[in-house]
Formats: structure tokens, sequence, C-alpha cells
């Protein structure tokens, strides 16, 4: 029963949750809420506060109102060293990488492994190499991050965000850069991660196509609300005029292609140049 | 106006809480450094012996304006032979902690913010903060006691090569006598009240350079124009408050 319950309780819960920056409202009362075991992804346009959302799941920023439960337990409240026990359990990968430029990628691989577990250099070498076997870079693994390219680097980020087999992990704009090949190469290790070693996935980006092809499940966001939810199939054809555009990108629609500005040929006769 | 300067004030008093609570997270995870001492010898490697240079040539020369000048009033009064015990007493009471730190602050200082400024902006901070690695402990720490150690060590070494220095310039070339320039200088120079007083001035000063370089660093707005800020700001803040403490220090030490 406890277990059933477990299983079926949604991994992230954000309730009523709103975040200011300065005067500008990020999130104005939102609620999502993030399945166990499924790649949930959340879109929208730039700026419209998808990294922030996870970077307050992770509790490094605290919300204005509302709160956010990972696993159960209440992020804004936790002390700083339940934050870090919960922070072993998932992992974040940045969109530069974020990779420790002063360490090889073997080191970055095996640092969460040396910081937080005692086992032996063999075993953590073992480790290492069977991760980076999983991203297919274990040839790499004496190579600086400066001699890495974009893909490979997320690709290393990616072998150290599995090191310590989290129970999810959250992508930031995991496509953005990428050539069609390493895009393809992330999309498939992200799809593979999730299914073989039963994580829970949240992908945050805006590029539609790539993000539909993998996700279960898709919040849209926008202006600090969230304004289409659902599977990727049922938002393509109930979603909103909104959701629409933006799935298909559509250079015009609710989202105007022009700035707001007086009627042309007025303009164009005025002769004013302010 | 008035708006304005209570912002100013709210942003200034903000800032030196931010500092404060910072250095207790910060010493609050020395225990650690012990037990990572390896980061500790890389982080003495980079912020010391790489400032060697720079400190040995600084002190030589200082040495040498010191002997120069010292000996031109000296000579005036027949007092050439105390010339050791000028430049000595000089260098160990002030000009070795307070130029060696001036000189730490632009040459170490400003790499410890820059270096930690940067990895804040390439994510790397936020990365080990995901990773459940506290990085004011894993980065900070060792980077801070490392300053500590080195700024009294590389002040020493700056007042020997100074008094070589006026050795080579009132000795060597001016022709002041060889025994009374030692001699004068070991009967006149006291090792507690100049040399430990010395020492206990230079600990303080590479506590607060390596404090404000290490807190402006993590504390940057981390894009470039905000590094490039924050640098200037870890020279600037740590000149003057090395002036502005010897001052006070000097006042209690030497009173």
């Amino acid at each position: 029963m406890v277990l059933d319950q477990q299983t079926t309780e949604p991994l992230v819960r954000a309730e009523g949750l709103s975040f200011e920056r300065g005067d500008r409202v990020i999130f104005d009362k939102v609620n999502i809420e993030i399945p166990r075991g499924k790649i949930t992804a959340i879109m929208g346009p730039s700026g419209c506060g998808k990294t922030t959302l996870l970077r307050l799941i992770a509790g490094q920023l605290k919300p204005k109102t509302g709160t956010i439960f990972v696993d159960g337990l209440e992020v804004p409240r936790l002390s700083r060293k339940d934050l870090f026990t919960l922070r072993k359990r998932m992992s974040m990968l940045f969109q530069s990488g974020a990779l420790l430029t002063d360490l090889s990628v073997f080191d970055n691989v095996a640092f969460p492994l040396v910081e937080h577990t005692d086992l032996s250099e063999e075993a953590i070498r073992t480790l290492v190499l069977m991760k980076l076997e999983a991203v297919g870079l274990r040839g790499a693994r004496d190579l600086m991050p400066s001699e890495l390219s974009g893909g490979m680097a997320r690709r290393v980020a990616l072998a150290r965000a599995i090191a310590l087999d989290p129970m999810m992990i959250m992508y930031d704009e995991p496509f953005t850069g990428q050539d069609p090949i390493s895009m393809g190469v992330l999309i498939r290790l992200i799809k593979l991660m999730n299914d073989a070693m039963h994580l829970t996935s949240i992908v945050v980006s805006h590029d539609v196509k790539e993000t539909l092809s993998i996700a279960d499940y898709v919040y849209i966001l926008s202006a600090g609300k969230v304004v289409g939810k659902g599977t990727p199939d049922s938002l393509q054809t109930a979603g909103s005029e909104w959701v629409k555009q933006f799935l298909n990108a559509l250079p015009d629609g609710p989202v105007r292609f022009h700035y707001p500005a007086d009627d042309l040929a007025k303009d164009l006769v005025s002769g004013d140049r302010s | 106006m008035i708006r304005a300067l209570g912002r100013m004030g709210i942003s200034a008093f903000g800032w030196l809480g931010r500092s404060w609570i910072f250095l207790f997270y910060v010493l609050s995870g020395m225990f650690g450094v012990i037990k990572r001492w390896r980061d500790l010898i890389s982080q003495l490697y980079s912020i010391g012996v790489l400032s060697l240079v720079i400190i040995v040539v600084s002190g030589f020369f200082v040495g040498m304006v010191l002997g120069l000048q010292g000996y031109n009033t000296l000579v005036d009064f027949g007092a050439a032979e105390s010339l050791g015990v000028v430049v000595a007493l000089s260098l160990v009471r002030e000009l070795g902690p307070v130029v060696a730190a001036l000189l730490f602050a632009g040459r170490a200082g400003s790499a410890l913010t820059a270096e930690i400024g940067l990895m804040k902006s390439t994510e790397q901070i936020s990365a080990m903060e995901m990773m459940a690695v506290d990085p004011l402990h894993r980065v900070v720490a060792p980077r801070l006691l490392a300053g500590v150690i080195a700024m009294p060590l590389l002040a020493a070494i700056f007042s020997a090569v100074g008094v070589y220095g006026g050795y080579f310039v009132g000795v060597g070339l001016l022709g002041v006598d060889d025994g009374a320039f030692w001699s004068q200088m070991q009967s006149a120079v006291d090792f507690h009240e100049d040399v430990m007083n010395g020492v206990i001035k230079s600990i303080v000063f590479g506590f607060v350079v390596t404090w404000i370089a290490v807190f402006e660093g993590y504390d940057t707005i981390p894009t470039s124009e905000g590094i490039s800020r924050a640098t200037t700001r870890t020279v600037v803040n740590s000149s003057l408050a090395i002036l502005a403490l010897d001052f006070v220090l000097t006042a209690i030490m030497f009173d």
C-alpha cells in the first residue's frame, strides 16, 4: 500500500508557486506536477523562467509564495544540510555542461564519487569508465574540458550527472547550439538513461521538435503561467491558438510578428524620425 | 537624493552583511581543508610561490632605495653606520608587511577574484552546489587559508631581500662599514617588539586581502563586466584596507 502510494505520487509537485525578480513576475501561482519515471518537458519562449523553475526545484532559489515538494520533502523549508542530502539524489545538466575546468574528463566524472562515497580508487575507476562508456566517451577520459566540443562537454556532464545514480535528472536547454549529429546523440541518451535507469527526467527546452519526440508529458509556460499541458499529441490537437503557434513555430498568430506601431502608411508620410 | 542615499546605505550594509555571513560559512569549512591538504598545497603554490618573483624583485629595489636615502640622511650626522638599523627597522615594522601585502593584493588577490568569478559565470559554482558539494568549503576555504599562510612568509622574504638590497647599496657601493651595518642592526632590532609585530601585521593583511578577494569573486555579477569590476574592487578595497589597518595596528603596537 505504502509502496503504491510512493510510486503513484508525483516526484515533484509545485503548489501555487510564485517568484519575482525585482519588479518582474516570473511565476504567478503556478501548479506543476512531475510524474515519476517519465520524461516531462517544460517549454516556453526565452526568458519565461524555465531555468528558474529548475533552480527552484533544486532549492538554489526560494519561492516568494507557494511551495515545492520533491519526493515528499518541502524544498524551501529544508536546512542546508538536508538540502545537500536531497541533492545527492538529483542531478542537473547545465546548458554549458559546467565541467570543472581544472580537472580532466575522468576526474570530473569521478568528482561526485570522490566527494560523497568511501569507494576505493579501483572501484571509482571502474564506475567512471562505465559511466563514460554509457555516453560513448571512455576514450576521451584524459582530455581537459577545454579540448572538448560543446556536445562532448554535455555528454561528459551527463556522465557526471549519473555518477551517483540519482532518482532525477534536470536538463537545462540540452539541445541549444548542437549540430544535428550531437543533437541526435543527446536525444537518444536522455531517452535511454531515463528508461534504463528508471530515472525521472525534466527537460527544459524551446527546441520543440526534439523535445516532443522524447517527452511523455509537456508543460508550456508563458508570462508566468502554465498556458498548456498534456501529452505531446493532445497539445498538438487540443492546445490553444498560442500553444499551436508556439509548437508549430508559426511567425504570426496570437504573438504578432510586428512590434506594436502606428499605421505604416501614416508613419511613412509623417516624416517624423522619432 | 534622500532615496539615493538610502539605497546606497542599504547596498553598503547588505554588502557588509553578506561578506560576514560568507566568512562564517567559509571558516566553518576549515577543518575539511586539513583533510584535503592537496588542495591547500596547490593553492599555496599558485598564491604564494607564483608571487615570489614580484616580491623578491620589489623587495630588493625597496631595500636599495632605503639604503640610498638612509645613507644620504645619516651621513650628514656622521651616523652612516646606523644604516643597517634604519633599513631593517623600516622593513620589518612597516614596509615589509605593507608593500608585500599591496603587491600580494595586485598579484594574487586579483587572480583569486577573477578565478572564482569565472567559475561562477561558467556555472561551475552552481554545478558544485547541485552536486551537494559546498563551494565555500571546497573552493573558497583552501584559498583563504593559503592566503593567510603565504602572506607572512612573503612579507618575511620581502624584508630579508630588502635588507640585502640596503646592504648592497650601503656597504657595497657607498662604503659603510660591513661589521657596523650588521652589529648595529642586531642590537637595535628586537625580535618580539619589531619582528613579531611585523609578522602579526602581515597575517592580518593576508587574511583581509584574501577575504576581500574571494568574497568579491563569489559575490560578483557573473558577466565579463561584473568580473572586471569585482577584480578592480578587490585591488582598490584591499589596498585601502591594508593602509587603514596598518595605521590602526601600528597605533596599538608601537604606542
